[in-house]
């Protein structure tokens, strides 16, 4: 009876715990003093933990981003490792204040999982990984193949679609850890592995024993806008959250990095004195320091800067800018104006 | 306080066990009344929270999912079923497939359980130390880790499809599972099935009468031989007048994988074992605890009435033991059914595992546990159920 009560009470308290959630996510982080981010459990570029436990990543330096505006430090952040299918759940129940885990932007994301995506950090499409020893030179001749997949992603959804559209037979493996989906592929359970073609060349570089024995197939099958997401129902905090990617976006444009951030402080320029908050203004509207995109670009950098050290020239993925370049050199890398 | 009943109370201890608060049935009741509120207030709380939240936060509720398309394909599926399917469809494929793993898994761990706990009571040394060698390992190491085990070994020490080893003609074990042939469909195999399922009948039956015979004149009657006899015998006789139409449908190599016959997959294959091998080692316990609780007079008894070995297992130990031994076992077999759900972890597409996928896709996590969580209590209140009146039969009574 007691014990009864007491489990009673405390079910009480958890609902209690959980609508008081609801309220200002940006208070709520402040007062915790950490920025709570729902990451990938280890995609090389993107999200992976180190031997030391440390977070390196495309998708880390965004989290970064967005707790160096609201706490002044890039450190103040606690990464949730999430699973595909755990992702959202994660996110809708206050678990994170931000998932920022390659997870592609969808109308039924937004529309049924109440859930609000922030600008695009990478734009992708989804390809296939296969065996050189195979010989198959594309997508079209994978027909009767065993895919891996992960469940609960755009990518097993496409890849249904894919087959479906050029009556092609699917044998799909659906495993839903990454570890294993990619151990399974890896040891021929799979004729081919699909994700993201940015996963894929991951996948390749990092868990591959020979690289070259694997070639990633010339179809891209999807569009695959990768973005960082919050819940819906807290129009500040999405602010914030939208706002810090384009900071990384506009520092590039205006040719911002954390080595030249301070000398920038002097500049005449009255669109970059309004940005770095030298003209105070867009701190107070966003609810931040006036010096919140000062502080993202000297502890993270520009998004220059986080894509060739993560996924660019200056990481193992070697991936080319391409469609992440920004729109003055070609690329859809667009951020509005900060004023 | 003076209690109730005793001998000697005070005036003023008299009086103030007639207030109404000092009467146990209405405090009894006055609790169950609490009690009843708050399970009932936190319930309505809990859920009208779920609600508002869901719609603050513009998340869909609601089963209407079920007939929208699923859009995911499944790889196991013993109904047809592909990508242009509804959800519910998916989701029965799931249910299926958690049907087939439980209800093979219960068989076979049962069989297997009972010859481990059985030879743990021999008196063979190596055949007894084998056996708690056997339950020792199995029973100590978590079972999701025995999955990943199995599933490494299937998928790492076997080939590839075009090296598959080849042990008898038309069988292949690859990484891509077991392939073997099975007899293509003919307008005369039914008539087999028929037979089959005739000879079910005759020899229980022949069973029935058997036992009447021994019951009046004492003359046992060999059913088993007679069973197998039937059985067996029965479908082969069909198989011959029906003319030997028999065109297996054999495995074959084609482009990626084999096609033709049919195939047990590494993840069912995983799956299977870990779970039959887990849950057997917890059953071997139960066997062998229920056969020891049966007094050693018994066996004696039997034996001092001429029984030999086998016939005092089959006819005085065994009786007895089952009726210890089938509550337990129920639990183990409701175990096994529920921890079926770690299929999700080697990629054998089970109703947990439909349920996730629908979970992410659609967002509704409330109904999709929902699903789960009245699926699974189901199908353990009918596996209780059945085990609880075969148990009443076996029970001893009273006459």
């Amino acid at each position: 009876m007691k014990r009864i009560l007491a489990s009673a009470v405390f079910t009480l308290a958890l609902g209690v715990a959980a609508s008081a959630e609801a309220g200002q996510t940006l208070d709520n982080i402040k007062s915790k003093g950490v920025l709570t981010c729902g990451v990938n459990e280890g995609t090389a570029g993107f999200g992976l933990a180190d031997s030391t436990g440390k977070y390196t990543g495309l998708d880390i330096d965004v989290c970064k981003a967005v707790a160096t505006a609201i706490l002044g430090s890039p450190d103040k952040i606690k990464f949730v490792p999430l699973s595909a299918p755990q992702r959202f759940t994660a996110l809708q129940s206050g678990e994170v204040d931000i998932l920022s885990r390659n997870t592609t932007w969808t109308l039924t994301r937004e529309a049924d999982l109440g859930l609000l995506f922030g600008p695009v950090t990478f734009y992708d499409g989804q390809g296939f990984l296969v065996k050189k020893s195979l010989n198959v030179k594309s997508a079209k001749q994978l027909s009767g193949a065993t895919v891996c997949v992960q469940p609960g992603t755009t990518t097993e959804l496409n890849l249904a679609d894919y087959f479906r559209a050029n009556k092609m037979e699917l044998k799909p493996v659906v495993i839903e850890k990454l570890d294993e989906v990619e151990n399974a592929f890896f040891s021929g359970r799979c004729d081919a592995y699909t994700t993201d073609s940015s996963g894929l060349a991951g996948t390749r570089v990092t868990k591959a024993q020979k690289p070259d024995d694997y070639i990633i197939l010339p179809e891209l099958i999807s569009k695959e806008p990768l973005a960082p997401a919050v819940r819906q129902g807290d129009d500040q905090f999405y602010d914030i959250m939208r706002w810090s990617v384009f900071a990384l976006l506009q520092a590039e444009e205006k040719g911002i990095t954390s080595q030249n951030v301070d000398q920038m402080l002097k500049s005449e320029d009255p669109d970059i004195k309004r940005f770095l908050g030298v003209t105070p203004g867009n701190g107070k509207a966003l609810g931040l320091d006036e010096k919140w995109a000062y502080n993202i670009i000297k502890s993270v950098g520009n998004y220059g800067e986080i894509f060739d050290r993560n996924v660019g020239k200056n990481s193992p993925l070697k991936l080319e800018r391409g469609l992440n370049d920004l729109w003055t050199t070609g690329g859809l890398m667009y951020a509005p104006p900060p004023r | 306080m003076a209690t109730s009943g005793a001998t000697g109370r005070s005036a003023t201890a008299r009086s103030s066990d007639s207030k109404i608060w000092n009467n146990p049935t209405v405090r009894g009741v006055f609790w169950q009344i609490v009690m009843v509120v708050v399970v009932v207030g936190s319930v309505a709380y809990l859920a009208n929270n779920a609600i508002s939240n869901l719609e603050r936060q513009h998340i869909a509720s609601g089963f209407g999912f079920l007939s929208r398309e699923a859009g995911f394909d499944i790889s196991e599926k013993l109904i047809d079923y592909d990508p242009s399917y509804t959800y519910r469809d998916a989701f029965l494929v799931g249910l299926l497939n958690t049907f087939e793993v439980a209800g093979l898994g219960i068989v076979l761990a049962t069989i297997l359980g009972t010859l481990i706990g059985i030879a743990r009571l021999s008196k063979n040394w190596l055949l007894s130390r084998l056996a708690q060698f056997y339950v020792e390992l199995w029973r100590n190491i978590p079972l999701l880790l025995q999955l990943f085990f199995w599933y490494a070994i299937l998928h790492v020490t076997a080939p590839g499809p075009r090296d598959a080893w080849h042990p008898l003609p038309g069988v292949f074990l690859s990484n891509r599972g077991l392939m073997f042939p099975v007899p293509s469909a003919d307008p005369t195999h039914k008539y087999i099935w028929i037979a089959f399922f005739v000879a079910i009948i005759a020899t229980v039956l022949l069973d029935w009468w058997g036992r009447k015979r021994q019951e009046t004149t004492g003359q046992p009657f060999p059913i088993i031989g007679a069973a197998a006899g039937l059985i067996i015998g029965l479908p082969v006789l069909v198989f011959l007048l029906t003319g030997l139409h028999l065109q297996p449908d054999l495995p074959e190599l084609k482009g990626f994988n084999f096609a033709g016959g049919a195939s047990f997959s590494p993840e069912l294959t995983a799956l299977l074992v870990g779970l039959v091998i887990y849950t057997a080692s917890y059953m071997a316990e139960i066997v062998r605890s229920g056969i020891l609780a049966v007094s050693h007079g018994q066996t004696e008894a039997a034996g001092a009435l001429g029984l030999r070995g086998g016939l005092i297992l089959r006819l005085v130990v065994l009786p007895q033991a089952l009726r210890i031994i089938i509550p337990p076992m129920t639990s183990q077999y409701l175990n096994l059914t529920k921890n079926s759900t770690l299929a999700v972890a080697i990629g054998f597409p089970d109703l947990v595992f439909v349920a996730n996928t629908q979970m992410n896709q659609t967002g509704q996590a409330i109904e999709g546990i929902s699903i789960i969580m009245a699926t699974y209590l189901a199908i353990s209140l009918s596996i209780s159920l059945l085990m609880n009146i075969y148990n009443a039969r076996i029970a001893l009574k009273g006459r």
